[in-house]
């Protein structure tokens, strides 16, 4: 998966979560919560998405290295290549 | 047409789950009808036969009216339905339990209106988040003719402005507060050029819009109403807490407590489980608040009839914000009696259809209290106000890092403060004091809940 398609891929399941993901341009440095309304339930089936659709494990300690859309990216890049 | 809550005054039949003939449960969900708060699946209140059904799909009407007749069981059969309006039919059995004694008893013809036309065909059950029926009555978008792809194959936003073969099928680039001004001034993106960056938006190109809007006069018709608007939630909100601070003497209390304990046990649950599985601390206050209001059950119930009807069980109503449309707190039943990880899967599973649609009526009627929790926007504490007809609301701020006497010594501690808004016609503040120090005392052995 490139960076392009993981950054889609998290944008899709940020929008199913919060819709307004997809009509704002989010600030990828930014973190999500300034820029969309979403609660830890929201944060959570967010996690849980990510878990389920791309394998990687994400114990809950390193869930703000998933703050951001560039953290997340940088997150997860390394272990999609492992 | 039940009232959902102490401020709906009439609510739109959408479609019947059922049909003449058929045989009904307590509890079945028998129509589906949009109020302020969206669409809530109805459940019937009693068994029986459905003899026959009075109101026609896509008619408004007020709290009280009878929607169908239903045989309870033992029952004799009434005279074949007649079709001739009568104010009461014989032998009819409202499908949801009276008005509360607040709400009037309109004397309405059951048959109020001629049916409209029917739409498209057979009506097919549509579930939509209200912001998707939204866009999509502004769109004018059929969404029956679309494919959902949120959860339960609920149509979404993003599912409506991606539909084909619509004129302005992308949706406008605008920022958030240049979409809530528009929202204000009653104007679709869709129809506004933007001078904005990439052709954005601005609240200038609103306000021009706005502007030429009015003067020129005859232009088209205005976009068609949505199905609901956008303030009518808020306007539920403004009537229930209006009546809320006109009729009920609160008084409030207020604790921080030490919350390490009950986070470092969701963390050490979650640790082993896939995400999937894991808790949210909320789950904790659910129950510890579900288990303290045994300690103090003048907390829990209803101000009925100018007295207190106290609740056996603990039905607590979830504050579930709605992004941009306000606030809904639909019950999580009988919470004392399950264990964290079944409440754990409910409230998931209560926030989706929240948000997504198909919260069930006794949901909206049910809660014999509230819980707030602000979440984790860093704010330490919430003052809430009583849903009527409860007599008590909890508050929990946000989880914050304070330094924290422990022993003799000071340790950096996450705390949490719980609040308490009481009813004084019920309870005193004495009361209320004890049970928030019972919550915050079952806080602390988290792994007893």
């Amino acid at each position: 998966m490139t960076e392009t398609e993981l950054r889609e891929r998290l944008l899709a399941i940020l929008g199913a979560i919060a819709p307004e993901a997809r009509e704002t341009e989010l600030d990828p440095v930014a973190p999500l919560r300034d820029q969309i309304d979403i609660d830890s339930m929201d944060f959570l089936n967010f996690v849980t998405a990510v878990h389920k659709q791309l394998g990687v494990p994400i114990p809950e300690l390193d869930y703000p290295r998933l703050s951001s859309l560039n953290g997340a990216v940088h997150y997860l890049t390394p272990k999609l290549a492992g | 047409m039940p009232s959902l809550g102490s401020d709906m005054e009439s609510g739109k039949l959408v479609e019947w789950r059922v049909k003449p003939g058929d045989r009904v449960r307590r509890g079945d969900i028998v129509a589906v009808v949009e109020t302020q708060k969206g669409a809530i699946d109805v459940e019937i209140f009693d068994s029986g036969v459905v003899e026959s059904l009075v109101i026609e799909p896509g008619t408004e009407v007020p709290v009280g009216t009878v929607l169908a007749t239903v045989r309870s069981e033992g029952e004799a059969a009434a005279e074949p339905a007649t079709p001739k309006p009568a104010p009461r039919p014989p032998q009819a059995t409202p499908t949801a339990p009276p008005p509360p004694a607040a709400a009037p008893v309109r004397p309405e013809p059951a048959v109020a209106r001629p049916a409209p036309p029917a739409v498209g065909g057979e009506a097919t059950p549509v579930r939509a988040s209200p912001a998707a029926r939204q866009r999509a009555a502004a769109l004018g978008i059929d969404l029956a003719t679309l494919t959902g792809s949120g959860p339960g194959g609920a149509i979404t936003l993003a599912d409506v402005e991606a539909a084909p073969a619509q004129p302005p099928a992308r949706a406008p680039r605008a920022s958030p507060s240049v979409r809530q001004r528009a929202l204000e001034l009653g104007i679709d993106l869709a129809g506004v050029t933007g001078s904005g960056a990439k052709g954005a938006i601005t609240v200038a190109d609103l306000e021009r819009a706005a502007a030429g809007a009015q003067s020129a006069a005859p232009i088209p018709a205005p976009a068609p109403k949505a199905p609901f608007e956008p303030d009518a939630m808020r306007r539920a909100i403004a009537a229930a807490m209006t009546r809320a601070k006109r009729e009920i003497p609160h008084y409030y209390l207020a604790t921080t407590v030490d919350f390490e304990p009950a986070l470092r046990f969701i963390e050490s649950v979650n640790a082993a489980r896939d995400p999937d599985r894991r808790l949210l601390y909320a789950v904790l206050l659910l129950k510890a608040t579900a288990l303290a209001l045994r300690e103090v059950p003048e907390l829990n119930g209803f101000w009925r009839d100018e007295r207190f009807q106290p609740s056996t069980a603990v039905h607590i109503g979830v504050a579930v914000a709605l992004r941009r449309r306000g606030l809904i707190a639909p019950a999580l039943h009988d919470v004392a009696d399950k264990d964290l990880d079944t409440l754990m899967a409910e409230l998931k599973d209560l926030v989706q259809r929240a948000r997504a649609g198909g919260l069930r009526s006794s949901e909206l009627t049910d809660p014999t209290i509230t819980l707030s929790s602000l979440g984790d926007n860093g704010v330490e504490s919430v003052h809430p106000i009583i849903t009527p007809p409860q007599v008590a609301v909890v508050g929990a701020g946000s989880v914050v890092r304070r330094p924290w006497v422990v022993g003799e010594g000071l340790a950096v501690r996450r705390v949490i403060t719980l609040t308490l808004a009481g009813d004084h016609r019920v309870s005193d503040g004495h009361r209320g004091a004890l049970f928030l120090a019972a919550l915050g005392r079952l806080l602390q052995q988290p792994e007893a809940l």
